[in-house]
């Protein structure tokens, strides 16, 4: 502090000064004690309740031993038909917006509704596959389940795709031109493989979103009691078990609840923390 | 890239020049087609969702016409569905998450452009969006479980004793401490949506031209002075629209309102009552759904809930856009 006595207008903005950058610093505290408190919840709650059965039993009835193994591997399957289904469109449209559509009021129409996509309500999603694939075959099935989590990863690899392609120096495909190649091989053995690294940052950031979504497959995988390798039957999956067995009364089906849910949240945390760390520095929305 | 390049050389060189042309030609056409078949695809989707769901829906409005969203009777065995409950539930717990999640989350912006040393930016704005990847189920298991019974032991009895003899605002804090009810709901949905807001508010914040920062420093201003009468003045409408991108996910968001709101179909103005919100009532009472016009009012519902967010999230785009424009 200076000897002169401080100009009061001074101080008073020194002090909102200090004031409003330590509430500043206390919310971003306040932030980060919920991400701590939830995930040590779901550890202290989860880690308790894993065993070996998780993965090698089936999901039991009230008040018995069991596992979550036909959950775990109906959700893998769904993921993986989502992957399928999503990926290949999400890559296609990505590159119409950076190769061909670029500014264009098509493609500038295209990110503004994909984006919109990117944060629509997913319930609203499991509705629509529910009209459109429920109501037509007459049954909840396994492939309802992947085609909605995979309407939901579809717009996550657009946009990463977009620009992914959107960051490749035109010199590249200049050159590949220059060449004579055609701008389809261009882009195929070119552009791909220069921005592959934005591509997959955007397809595991999809996986990682859709591996907890529950409200889609609610009406859609529906779930199952036993082991159904079915894709056109109601299939079990983990977040629709937890959901159901979290709302019972039974505290067996507690425990497994937050068992699945530790599984989960591990999965979906390190899918993502590993994405950021080693794929692309940047955050993605 | 180099080895990028070595590959499409030798496919260059391996084409015959002129016989190799149309072939080429119509490999570019196809390539185009395919890519600008998928791009339509996403139109079509959104299309499809929003007609899907208002035919689904069109017998709930054709019967109940505008008192389906007037009235809040909800009766499965009389057959009579009005979505006034549902429709109040989710307005007034996305309001109170954007009074939670708003200034906190300014607050974690200001902190991350402001006050945080470099080496701390990185890892602090990666633990908050860690917060959005953490799946909604979780967050409804931890609000029923923990959080809930904390807010009725530790929150709500003090909020009854101190805030319901309040004039005005007395009524919305007078209930029973069952810790389920719109306001841990909206509290929880507020947690949701602090990751989306405030990693879009401090993107924006930085994106602000150094020069006008520098400048304001050069006159004497502090760091707040900076923040309010520089920062926030020049991103206002991307701020209004990282809230309003808040907001959509607040208003959609299904699962942790399913598990902490109580699926009630009663009109309590008290916050501590049990309510229902949009979301939460088609993923309770869907699959039981059992009558044709029950079925027609929950995708009617849905209906609703596509029109309102697809509006709130266009005007946060839109609001998003202008900043972007602005800052080339």
């Amino acid at each position: 502090m200076s000897r002169q006595p401080m100009n009061p207008i001074v101080r008073r903005r020194q002090i909102t000064n200090a004031i409003a950058l330590v509430l500043a610093t206390g919310a971003t505290l306040f932030g980060l004690l919920w991400l701590v408190w939830i995930l040590w919840t779901t550890i202290t709650q989860g880690a308790s309740a894993l065993s070996p059965a998780l993965f090698t039993q089936m999901t039991p009835p009230p008040g018995e031993e069991g596992g979550l193994l036909n959950a775990f591997y109906g959700s893998a399957v769904m993921i993986v038909l989502a992957i399928v289904v999503g990926t290949p469109i999400g890559i296609l449209a990505g590159t119409y917006l950076s190769e061909f559509g670029k500014t264009s009021a098509l493609a500038e129409t295209i990110r503004f509704i994909n984006d919109i996509l990117l944060s629509a309500p997913s319930i609203v999603v499991g509705l629509f596959i529910y009209e459109l694939v429920v109501t037509t075959t007459g049954h909840f099935s396994g492939y309802a389940g992947g085609l909605a989590l995979g309407m939901i990863l579809l717009p996550v690899v657009v946009r990463t795709t977009d620009e992914a392609l959107r960051l490749i120096p035109n010199q590249l495909r200049e050159a590949g031109l220059a060449l004579g190649l055609p701008q389809w091989k261009v882009v195929g053995y070119v552009i791909y493989r220069s921005a592959s690294t934005g591509i997959a940052t955007g397809v595991l950031l999809g996986v990682a979103r859709i591996s907890g979504e529950t409200a889609p497959l609610l009406f859609t995988a529906l779930n199952n009691q036993y082991w159904s390798t079915d894709l056109s039957a109601p299939m079990a999956n983990v977040p629709v078990v937890i959901f159901q067995y979290a709302m019972s009364p039974y505290d067996s089906w507690h425990a497994l609840a937050w068992a699945g849910a530790f599984v989960v949240t591990a999965f979906v945390l390190a899918l993502s923390i590993a994405v950021r760390l080693f794929l692309r520095p940047r955050s993605f929305k | 890239m180099s080895t990028a390049l070595h590959t499409s050389d030798q496919d260059g060189l391996a084409q015959p020049d002129r016989a190799g042309q149309p072939a080429a030609a119509l490999g570019d056409r196809l390539f185009r087609l395919l890519t600008g078949g998928a791009a339509w695809l996403v139109l079509i989707l959104l299309l499809g969702a929003a007609g899907s769901m208002a035919w689904g829906g069109r017998e709930a409005f054709q019967t109940f016409g505008w008192s389906f969203i007037t009235s809040k009777d909800w009766d499965a065995v009389g057959h009579q569905f009005g979505a006034l409950v549902p429709i109040y539930g989710t307005i007034v717990s996305s309001l109170i998450a954007m009074i939670v999640a708003v200034p906190i989350s300014f607050g974690i912006a200001t902190f991350l452009a402001e006050v945080a040393p470099r080496w701390m930016r990185g890892p602090i704005g990666m633990a908050i969006e860690l917060l959005a990847a953490v799946p909604s189920i979780i967050y409804g298991m931890w609000g029923l479980f923990v959080f809930a019974p904390f807010m009725s032991e530790h929150v709500e009895p003090w909020l009854t004793e101190h805030w319901a003899t309040l004039p005005l605002v007395g009524v919305l804090f007078d209930g029973p401490p069952i810790g389920i009810g719109m306001l841990t709901a909206g509290i929880i949905l507020g947690i949701m949506t602090i990751p989306f807001i405030s990693s879009v508010m401090r993107d924006v914040f930085q994106a602000i031209p150094p020069a006008l920062r520098e400048s304001a420093f050069a006159l004497g201003a502090t760091p707040w002075e900076v923040v309010c009468k520089v920062t926030l003045p020049h991103t206002r409408s991307a701020v209004m629209g990282a809230i309003f991108l808040g907001l959509g996910r607040a208003l959609g968001e299904t699962m942790a309102v399913t598990f902490v709101l109580g699926n009630a179909h009663d009109f309590s103005l008290s916050l501590l009552m049990p309510g229902n919100s949009i979301a939460a009532a088609i993923a309770n009472e869907f699959t039981e759904a059992d009558s044709p016009i029950y079925h027609s009012a929950l995708i009617a519902l849905g209906f609703l809930l596509f029109v309102v967010t697809f509006i709130v999230l266009a005007i946060a785009k839109f609001m998003l856009l202008r900043i972007e424009r602005k800052g080339r």
